[in-house]
Formats: C-alpha cells, sequence, structure tokens
C-alpha cells in the first residue's frame, strides 16, 4: 500500500471542494481498501465520506425513494419500504457478499465497486484497465468469470454489482454533486463500455460525489426479483444473475424490465429481452425467446461459453417466478 | 477403569479460552522490541533472479535490513529421513538464485512495523532470467522415472482381459490449498545462541528437530512453542521456509522477528494437496464378483522437494479381489511443493475406486451397495492379516437404514421432490488405524489439582480435552481441576498431530503416566506416619489394596468417601506434589493386524434442472472408528470432513495460471470452500468397537476418514440426478448444464 494523506470530510461541499485528481473517496471501503492493499488503488488522498448526512431513505413527492449514497447495503435490503415495493432490490442485495461486506458497503460504493478479475487485481499482470494501453491478460488467460455481452477487444471483464442489476431494473437515477454543480444521471446512460478505454468505467468526473440515487415509484401490482445463479449457495459473484420488473395483466405481460448480472462488462439492461415481451401472453415460449434474444449479442470466450446459456436460463426462471400466479 | 467421562459429549476444556479471543495463537505473543519480517516473493515459476535492486527499499522509514540469496547466512539443508525428522522443502530459503515456483520467498524486508516493511517489501525490485515453467500435468511429458508404487498381486492384466465385465475409466482430482483460517507465522527471538520459536505447528518436536538441522544448532538450543494452532489441515505438520526466514532474520538484526506467511501465499508457499490423474480398471464376473482392480495413478510434486501422494495405499485392501496391480509416478511441476492434506492418499485415491465401483454397479444393473457386500474384505488380502476391527458390514446397513436407502430408484432423474430432481449416492469411507510413541507427565498438586504436560499440540482437534478426560477418568479429579500444557518442545515428547494418531498415541501414555502418580501417592498413603493408610514396615502380609476414585485415596473395598482426599496425604508430607511419567512406543499387538478404520456414507443432492443448480441436500454417515472417547469433539472431526468433501466435490480448486505459475483464486473470496448455506443436515453415528489391539480405551482417531469417500458418494448422487458421471473433480455447472 502506498502512503496516502487522509482527511474527514465535514460536508459534501467540504468533500468535493478537497477532492483533487488522484482523491479517493472511503465509505464503506470494502472494495477502496482491498484494492489499495494490492497496489491496485494508488490514492494520494483519501476522504472519508462516512460523516456526510447522506445515511437516509427516503419516500420521496412522487412516491419513489430517495436513498442516501451513505445507505448501508444492510440496511436497505431490510428496509420495509425496499422489501415491500421494491423486492427485486432487497433480493439483489441479500444475495451478495456476506453480512458483515454488507454491514460495511454503502450504496455509492457498491455502485462503484471495481472489477473482480483476476489479472485487474494484480500488477504484475498487463491490463488495459488498471494500465491503459498494456494489453489484457484474461483474453488469453482464465476467463470462467468474466463477461459475454459489451466486452471488446481491449477488456472483458465483468461489473461485480448486483444490487446494480437490480436499480438498472427499477430504471434509477444517480445524483451527483461536483466542481460544477449538481447532475442527475440515469442510471442507464451512467456505465460506460470498455470498447478501447476500459478504464473509464462511467461517466463521473475526478472528485464527483454520488449524494444519492432516486428509484421512480413502479405502478400498482407490478411484481420484481432477482435471481443469482453461481457455484455455490452463498457469498460468491453472479455466474449469472437476471433482475426482472414486470406487470401483467390477465396474462398479458403490460410492461416488462429485464436487466442482467455477472455476465456484462457493465450491469446489463436487456432491451431485447423486453421488446420479446411487451404485450405478449406470458409463457415459457415468450419467455424463452426473450433470454435467446437477450443473449444473441453475446461474444463467448472457451472457458466463459456456459454463461450464455446460464443467463438463458436464469432470465426465463426469473420469469416464471414473477408470472406464476400463486 | 470408570467409563461415565470416557465417551461423554465433553465441552473442549480450551473452549472459553478460544471464544473469547485469549487463546494465544503464534504471531499474537506480546515480545517486546519485535521487528517485522515481510516477504518479497518470487512472480515467476522458473528461472534465476539476475539481480535484486534494494536501493529503494533500504531508503524507506524504519526499514533495518533486507535479506536475501546474496546476503544471508547459509542455512543447512534439513537431514530428514536420517534423522527421523521432516522438513516440507529440502532446499532451505535463499540456498541460491533458483527460482522453482510462483511465490517462493527471494527476500525478507524487516522493518520496525509490519507497515513498514510490507511498503519497503514492494520496492524491492528484482530481475529474472525467466524460463517456460511447467505448470499443469497435462502439459508434462510423460513421465520416465522410477514408479513410487508398485503393488501387484496375482495377475491384474491377465485378469481384467479375460474378465466379462470391465470398466476402464480415468479420474482427475485437482490440486485444493489448505487454507485454514490462521495463517502460518513465526516469531524468532534468540537469546545469545538459542532460539525461541512461537510457532503454529502440529509437531513442536519434528519442528524442534528440523529448525536445529538447518540453523545448525544442538537440540536443546532451539526451542518451539505452539500452544494453539487455528487449525493446519495437514500443511502445518513439517516447517516451512517462513519459519527459517524469520530465524535468519532474528539473528542477522539481533531482535525478536515476526514473519507472518499473507493469505495471496498462503496458495503458494506452505504446501498444497496435489493434482492427481488415476486410471481405474476394474474386472468383474457377471454377477459383481471382482476378479482385477488396475490403479494407474500420476500425482505433481514440485522442483525442490519429491512428495508423493500414497493414493494407492487403500486399493489393495478395500475390497477382496485376487488380482490387484496398483503403480504411481510422480511429475516434477514449477509449483510449490504439496503436502499432506486432510486424509492424504485415501481421500484422492479412494475416488476414482469408489467411482468406478458405481459406474460397475451401473454396469450390472445392481445395487452398489450390493455390490460392496459381495466384495466385502473380510481380512486384508495385501498384508494377509486380519483387521483389528472392522464392522463395515453394520455401518453399511445402519447408514442404510437412517437413510432410507431402500426406498431408492436407480433410474437416471426418476426421484423428486416437487420440482427438484433428487439423486442419491453411497460410500465405504476407510483410514487406517495407527499409533506412535508418546511421553507423557502428570502431576498431582498439594492444592488439589492435576497437571499433563506433553511435547504434542492441540490443533483444534480436542486433545487438551480428551488428556484431561483421561486423567480425570483415572483419578476422579473433575476437568476443571486438570491442566494440560501441550505445544512447548521443552515439555516430555509427544507425538505429531497427524494421520489421525495423535488421539490413540497419546492416550495410553497419559493412562501410563497417571497410573503411576496414582500407584506413587498409595506408597506415600503407606509410608507416611498419621496417615490412616500407614503401613509399618516390619508387618509381614501385603498392605490393604488402595485406590483412587473422586479424588480420594481409600482402600479398594470401601466406598472413595470412606478414604482421604489426595491432597491430603501430599499435605501430610509437605510435598508441592508428586510426578508419574509414562512413555509409550507404537502397539505390538498391532503387528499381528491389520489396522483401518472403516464407515459408510449415505447422501442426498437436489437437482434443479431449469437453472442447472445442483445443492447437497442431505447426509447420513455411519463410522466404525474404535471408542469414541468424547461424543462431541469426534462427531465434530466426521462433519468436518464431510463438509469439506463437499468442497472437494462441488467448489474446490486452486486454478494455476500457466504462464507464471500464478495461483489465480488465491483468496478467500475467488477459492471456493463450503459455506453454511451449503451444508445440508447431516448425522453421525458411531458403530462403537473398540480395538483393544491398538490401546486399553480401544480408541482410534477420528481426523480424516470423514473426509474420505465424500466425493465420489456426491459425483454418484449426481450422476443418479442428472445422468451425467463427472470424472474431473469439481463438479461444475458447465459439466452438468447441456444435460437436462
Ligand atoms: C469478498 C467480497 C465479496 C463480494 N461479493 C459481492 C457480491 O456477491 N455481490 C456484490 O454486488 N458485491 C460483492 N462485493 C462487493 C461489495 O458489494 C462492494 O465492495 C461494496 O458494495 C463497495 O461499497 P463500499 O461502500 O465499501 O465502497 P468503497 O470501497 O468505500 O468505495 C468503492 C469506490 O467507490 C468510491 N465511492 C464510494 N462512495 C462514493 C460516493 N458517495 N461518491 C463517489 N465515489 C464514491 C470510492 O472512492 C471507491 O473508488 C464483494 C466484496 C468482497 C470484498
Ligand atoms: S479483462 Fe479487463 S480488467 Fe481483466 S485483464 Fe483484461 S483489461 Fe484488465
Amino acid at each position: 500500500m502506498q502512503s496516502f494523506e487522509y482527511r474527514q470530510a465535514r460536508s459534501p461541499e467540504g468533500a468535493i471542494a478537497n477532492a483533487g485528481e488522484k482523491t479517493r473517496f472511503i465509505a464503506g471501503g470494502t472494495t477502496l481498501v482491498d484494492l489499495m492493499k494490492l497496489d491496485v488503488e494508488r490514492p494520494a488522498s483519501v476522504i472519508d465520506i462516512n460523516g456526510l448526512p447522506l445515511d437516509r431513505i427516503e419516500v420521496s413527492p412522487d412516491g419513489g425513494l430517495k436513498i442516501g449514497a451513505m445507505v448501508r447495503n444492510s440496511d436497505l435490503a431490510w428496509n420495509a419500504n425496499v422489501r415491500q415495493r421494491y423486492a427485486v432490490l432487497s433480493e439483489a442485495l441479500l444475495s451478495g457478499a456476506s453480512p458483515q461486506l454488507r454491514n460495511m458497503a454503502t450504496t455509492g460504493g457498491n455502485l462503484l465497486q471495481r472489477t473482480r478479475c483476476y489479472y485487474f487485481r494484480d500488477t504484475n499482470y498487463k491490463c488495459n484497465k488498471r494500465e491503459p494501453g498494456s494489453g489484457c491478460s484474461a483474453i488469453d488467460g482464465f476467463h470462467r468469470i468474466h463477461a459475454v455481452l459489451g466486452g471488446s477487444e481491449h477488456c472483458i471483464a465483468t461489473h461485480p454489482s448486483d444490487m446494480a442489476v437490480a436499480m438498472m431494473a427499477l430504471e434509477a437515477t444517480v445524483h451527483t454533486r461536483g466542481a460544477k454543480g449538481e447532475r442527475s444521471i440515469p442510471l442507464n446512460d451512467f456505465y460506460l463500455l470498455p470498447g478501447s478505454t476500459p478504464d473509464s468505467e462511467n461517466v463521473l468526473e475526478p472528485g464527483e460525489l454520488i449524494t444519492h440515487v432516486t428509484l421512480p415509484p413502479l405502478p400498482q401490482s407490478t411484481r420484481s426479483h432477482y435471481l443469482k445463479l453461481r457455484d455455490r449457495a452463498s457469498y460468491e459473484f453472479a455466474l449469472a444473475s437476471a433482475a426482472v420488473v414486470i406487470r401483467t395483466s390477465g396474462g398479458r405481460i403490460e410492461f416488462a424490465r429485464v436487466a442482467l448480472g455477472g455476465v456484462g462488462t457493465k450491469p446489463w439492461r436487456s432491451r431485447e429481452a423486453e421488446q420479446e415481451l411487451h404485450g405478449h401472453e406470458a409463457n415459457e415460449r415468450i419467455f424463452r425467446a426473450a433470454a435467446e434474444a437477450a443473449l444473441k449479442p453475446a461474444k463467448p470466450l472457451r472457458d466463459n461459453a456456459f454463461k450464455v446459456e446460464l443467463a438463458k436460463r436464469v432470465i426465463v426462471r426469473a420469469l416464471e417466478n414473477t408470472t406464476q400466479t400463486a | 477403569m470408570s467409563t461415565s467421562i470416557i465417551g461423554a459429549a465433553v465441552g473442549r476444556v480450551d473452549g472459553k479460552l478460544k471464544t473469547t479471543g485469549a487463546a494465544r495463537y503464534a504471531i499474537d505473543h506480546p515480545l517486546d522490541n519485535v521487528a517485522y519480517g515481510a516477504g518479497v516473493f518470487s512472480t515467476i515459476a522458473n528461472g534465476k533472479i539476475v539481480r535484486i535492486d534494494t536501493a529503494e527499499a533500504e531508503k524507506m522509514p524504519g526499514v533495518i535490513d533486507i535479506l536475501h540469496h546474496g546476503n544471508a547466512d547459509q542455512l543447512y539443508r534439513p537431514a530428514g529421513q536420517f534423522e527421523h525428522s521432516r522438513a516440507s522443502e529440502a532446499r532451505p530459503p535463499f540456498e541460491d538464485d533458483g527460482v522453482y515456483y510462483y511465490g517462493q520467498f527471494i527476500a525478507v524486508v524487516v522493518a520496525n512495523t509490519l507497515e513498514q516493511a510490507q511498503d519497503a517489501a514492494t520496492r524491492v525490485k528484482v530481475t529474472y532470467a525467466e524460463e517456460k515453467p511447467l505448470v499443469h500435468l497435462e502439459d508434462a511429458p510423460a513421465p520416465t522415472g522410477e514408479p513410487v508404487a508398485n503393488y501387484s498381486r496375482g495377475d491384474a492384466e491377465a485378469a481384467f482381459e479375460s474378465a466379462p465385465i470391465k470398466i476402464d475409466e480415468t479420474y482427475i482430482t485437482p490440486v485444493e490449498t489448505h487454507n485454514p483460517m490462521e495463517m502460518h507465522g513465526t516469531i524468532a527471538a534468540w537469546d545469545g545462541d538459542k532460539v525461541t520459536l512461537y510457532e503454529t505447528t502440529q509437531g513442536v518436536v519434528n519442528h524442534q528437530q528440523v529448525m536445529s538441522e538447518v540453523l545448525g544448532l544442538p537440540l536443546e538450543n532451539v526451542r518451539v512453542i505452539s500452544p494453539f494452532c487455528g487449525s493446519g489441515f495437514g500443511g502445518k505438520l513439517f516447517p516451512w521456509p517462513h519459519s527459517m526466514v524469520a530465524a535468519l532474520a532474528a539473528r542477522r538484526v539481533k531482535r525478536p522477528v515476526k514473519v507472518y506467511v499473507p493469505r495471496s501465499m498462503m496458495f503458494t508457499t506452505v504446501g498444497h494437496r496435489p493434482y492427481t490423474k488415476q486410471r481405474m480398471r476394474l474386472g468383474a464376473t457377471a454377477d459383481g464378483k471382482l476378479v482385477s482392480i488396475q490403479h494407474d495413478v500420476l500425482s505433481t510434486t514440485s522442483k525442490v522437494d519429491t512428495y508423493v501422494e500414497h493414493c494407492t495405499s487403500s486399493t489393495p485392501m478395500l475390497y477382496t479381489c485376487p488380482n490387484v496391480k496398483a503403480v504411481q509416478h510422480l511429475v516434477p511441476l514449477n509449483v510449490g511443493t504439496p503436502t499432506p492434506m486432510r486424509g492424504p492418499g485415501t481421500v484422492p485415491g479412494i475416488f476414482p475406486l469408489e467411482s468406478a465401483m458405481d459406474e460397475l454397479a451401473i454396469r450390472l444393473n445392481m445395487d452398489p451397495l450390493e455390490l460392496r457386500l459381495r466384495n466385502y474384505a473380510e481380512k486384508d488380502e495385501s498384508l494377509n492379516l486380519p483387521f483389528s476391527g472392522k464392522h463395515l458390514r453394520e455401518a453399511y446397513q445402519i447408514g442404510a437404514e437412517r437413510f432410507g436407502w431402500s426406498k431408492r430408484n436407480p433410474k437416471v432423474a426418476s426421484m423428486r421432490d416437487g420440482g427438484l430432481v433428487l439423486g442419491w449416492g453411497m460410500s465405504t469411507a476407510t483410514w487406517h488405524a495407527g499409533r506412535g510413541g508418546a511421553t507423557v507427565r502428570v502431576r498431582l498438586n498439594a492444592d488439589g489439582t492435576a497437571r499433563a504436560s506433553s511435547a504434542t499440540q492441540d490443533i483444534g482437534t480436542g486433545t487438551y480435552t480428551v488428556i484431561a478426560q483421561v486423567v480425570s477418568d483415572k483419578t476422579g479429579i473433575p476437568l476443571n481441576k486438570i491442566e494440560v500444557v501441550l505445544g512447548d518442545s521443552s515439555l516430555p515428547p509427544g507425538p505429531t498431530s497427524g494421520g489421525s494418531t495423535a488421539t490413540a498415541s497419546v492416550m495410553p501414555a497419559v493412562a501410563g503416566a497417571t497410573n503411576s502418580v496414582v500407584n506413587t501417592l498409595i506408597s506415600i498413603a503407606q509410608r507416611t506416619q498419621g496417615s490412616p493408610f500407614y503401613v509399618k514396615e516390619t508387618q509381614g502380609g501385603d498392605p490393604p489394596s488402595l485406590k483412587m476414585t473422586k479424588g480420594f485415596i481409600h482402600a479398594a473395598d470401601k466406598a472413595p468417601e470412606s478414604g482421604v482426599p489426595f491432597h491430603e496425604i501430599l499435605a501430610m508430607r509437605r510435598l508441592s506434589g508428586i510426578d508419574g511419567e509414562a512413555k509409550t512406543g507404537p502397539s505390538e499387538e498391532m503387528h499381528k493386524f491389520s489396522g483401518h478404520s472403516f464407515g459408510s456414507h449415505f447422501c442426498e443432492v437436489t437437482w434443479d434442472p431449469g437453472i442447472a443448480r445442483l445443492r447437497v441436500s442431505r447426509w447420513v454417515t455411519v463410522m466404525d472408528a474404535g471408542r469414541i472417547i468424547n461424543r462431541k469433539t469426534a462427531t465434530n472431526q466426521i462433519l468436518g470432513g464431510v463438509v469439506m468433501g463437499i468442497g472437494m466435490a462441488l467448489l474446490e480448486e486452486t486454478l494455476y495460471d500457466p504462464r507464471n505459475g500464478k495461483p489465480l483464486n488465491n483468496n478467500y473470496g475467488d477459492y471456493l470452500v463450503s459455506t453454511n448455506a451449503d451444508v445440508p443436515a447431516m448425522e453421525c453415528i458411531f458403530v462403537e468397537y473398540p480395538d483393544l489391539n491398538l490401546n486399553e480405551y480401544g480408541a482410534r482417531g477420528v481426523g480424516e476418514i470423514g473426509l474420505a469417500g465424500v466425493a465420489s458418494a456426491i459425483t454418484m448422487a449426481v450422476y443418479h440426478a442428472t445422468g451425467v458421471r463427472v470424472r474431473k473433480l469439481p463438479v461444475r455447472i458447465e459439466d452438468l448444464l447441456g444435460h437436462v
């Protein structure tokens, strides 16, 4: 770990004012400290934002939810409002990491967690994300955990967050504050594909602070669900996961949103799947068609080829689970 | 022998220390003026060090010294087999400029604080002349060396050729890494030419011996202290380089030095279970009688030592069969040196044998349990000796009944629970039952307490508790008044905690030492004026016979309370206490027998074909492992073995990058073992037949047998549920996904 300057922020303004090019905010620290110990993150200064008043969950005037950036993953998952109205989010959070990690991890930090690509986490390897232009060690390496959607010849690392996948399906908006003022960024526009610049993962400017995330209200009797598939039953990142937000009426799908985790270079919203579903009768055939459509753009490699089929299965099952009449 | 405390479910006597954090593990020991050593580890797997540039690191704050092959004092090589000692690697650290595996100690930076040492260690620049490493067995040429195992009886090849039913399959077990919670670590502290090592080890006596060899010191100049061990699973049996590095560094900087192995290097420089590739050929008659077993094994070792994973060890004795051949060869790779891991040899070796038995049962359309009964070995045909107690038939029968095996429908995917397909599996478990030597001292103190001591150690299995139980059994002193002192090489030499032999080895010596001290106490009672048992020397005839029960010395034919509490006898002579010692060796009786424990596993998996989700849902295991001394710790060992086996079958695998030999999943997040959520309801039953040939209690060890056979029981259940036979562990989603 490289030596760094440490400060505690007293206000969002102070945090932003003191943040430079090589500053990192520290929230729960479960990603940042881990990567600093590996010398992958080498900030010159670290600003602790744990004292900021961004730890509340409130119902917004439009009936949606406003979630402070410092709300812990556990608190968000067990919040009564979230459990009742945004089940997909609660399920996604509870499927992630371990209770100890969730007690520390925050909403803002979770959105910005980094990939678990083995080669990104070790400075002895070539990695375009860590060191632009150096090459990608995963494409010729072991890439069972890597992405089949959204990859490029420069990077195929998965975005590992479960929470962000649920938020994609919920059409969340990220609210920020930076040197240039406040911004509201639809989550859909927040993440970037790796392309030839895998080091840029999102649209945040250096020193820009996430203050909160908002969720729009969902129409009455909308159902939502998160399903995560992996080798073991707990404490593992997704091999393939699906977040589904859906409303049916008389067996017909009025609207559906489908997002995928564990298979994309960013939390993956599949408009292709949604299009297949809209207005159709909810049945296995249409679910399968949606799954096929979602994975049509997939570019699998040797070790992760199975994820294409696994992702289809998880979509179908998540749709079944949300449309079954109990 | 009163029996109440032997066999009871006794909680650990050290439980409170552990749960409150008061138990002191190796690098917890507070020493004044301690300095910290951080390793610099190789980032290539094969080649030479051309240059080590320490200029920048030396200038870092707090740095005291940096040791590497160019400047460190020479260590001697361990004498190993010639001294009946064992180190993990024949090559001591810093011996030369060679790099033989990724994660090898290249240098150690010693600094005032851990952070300073770690920071400076990242600034040591090493230039290598790199050569292409050989990391995977599959990339290696066929071995040409002498076989390391070569067993034969009858004519297995001819019998196979003419057998009406043949199974010929190849099975693979991956590298597994021990990963105990407590990482390896040492504090070395010198006083003149004497060194004390605070260690985490499964054998303080062997550790002391090896360190005296490599440091070139008289044995008594080395003291090894290891009161607690955050488990070892075999990985802490023999000394690893870090211990030698700590001793070297502490001698150089003239301060105590603490070195621990970071989690990432727990995958490189402290051992693993090697990769094995095993061809198993079974020949059988149409009614399921084995006529030939051929077991061909390739297992891997490193370039700096020769480690043999004895996969063929149970092959010649597990079933009755006239023609058996078992041959093993080694393949050296550019990886760290393998070492025993829970159930070494047998655990990976029984996987192909038990899997092939199931494949044979399917071919014969026979119940796999019935096939095993038809080939039941009544004696050990490899040694031509009777078993020292084998009750496997009963273990099969009880397990089958508890599990409900008779309700099994053998057809693939035929059994269901709602939307889930059920798969059932079973297997045979075995582990050898042995006993080594031990010396134990037991002291009865004037304050009414007892103390037992020996240079063995409790690696988390319950040795402290079992020793206290034996002392209590022999004296009636309650457990809370018995102190057990272990984990210090200056105590009377005790056994290594390995191979499930510690309990069987140490118990006879504890019993002997306790008997001896009680006898001394009785003679004191008889020779001391004022004692109610005083016998005048001149009187003829035998004195009335005395014994010790409930802490009282009393006439053998009267109630304990009629006698005198033992400490009052000591007080009559104003003694602080008295000692008894016993030294025992291996059991002579056992030469006439083949010693093995046996058991059966029955398991159920659930398979959700829609999402390719496989989970273990039920487990029954029945063990024939002699007399159980402590039901709690024994059950804990067996079920812990099953949990580890679930990981072996479905999750565990160390992934090495073929380009540089790096274990890629080198942390607790990425190296998967079973979590609580992966562990089903489990039941463990003991059929208790004391093995009196082994020791007076009839106790055997139970540390490893729980793991043997688990993986094949699961792959059998996987086949039953999915129709897919997985012969390469672990079973992965992608193996099953295509088959619904
Ligand atoms: C072993 C392990 C297993 C895990 N398993 C899973 C899993 O299964 N599923 C899953 O989804 N996640 C998993 N995680 C990841 C975990 O969810 C994240 O580490 C966590 O959510 C990060 O939150 P944090 O508050 O600790 O972030 P920090 O580490 O504090 O910060 C992460 C990054 O975000 C930046 N940051 C934080 N807050 C703000 C803000 N308000 N504004 C701007 N920048 C900010 C920091 O500067 C830093 O760059 C796992 C992590 C570990 C270590
Ligand atoms: S996949 Fe991306 S993160 Fe991983 S090595 Fe390649 S460039 Fe780096």
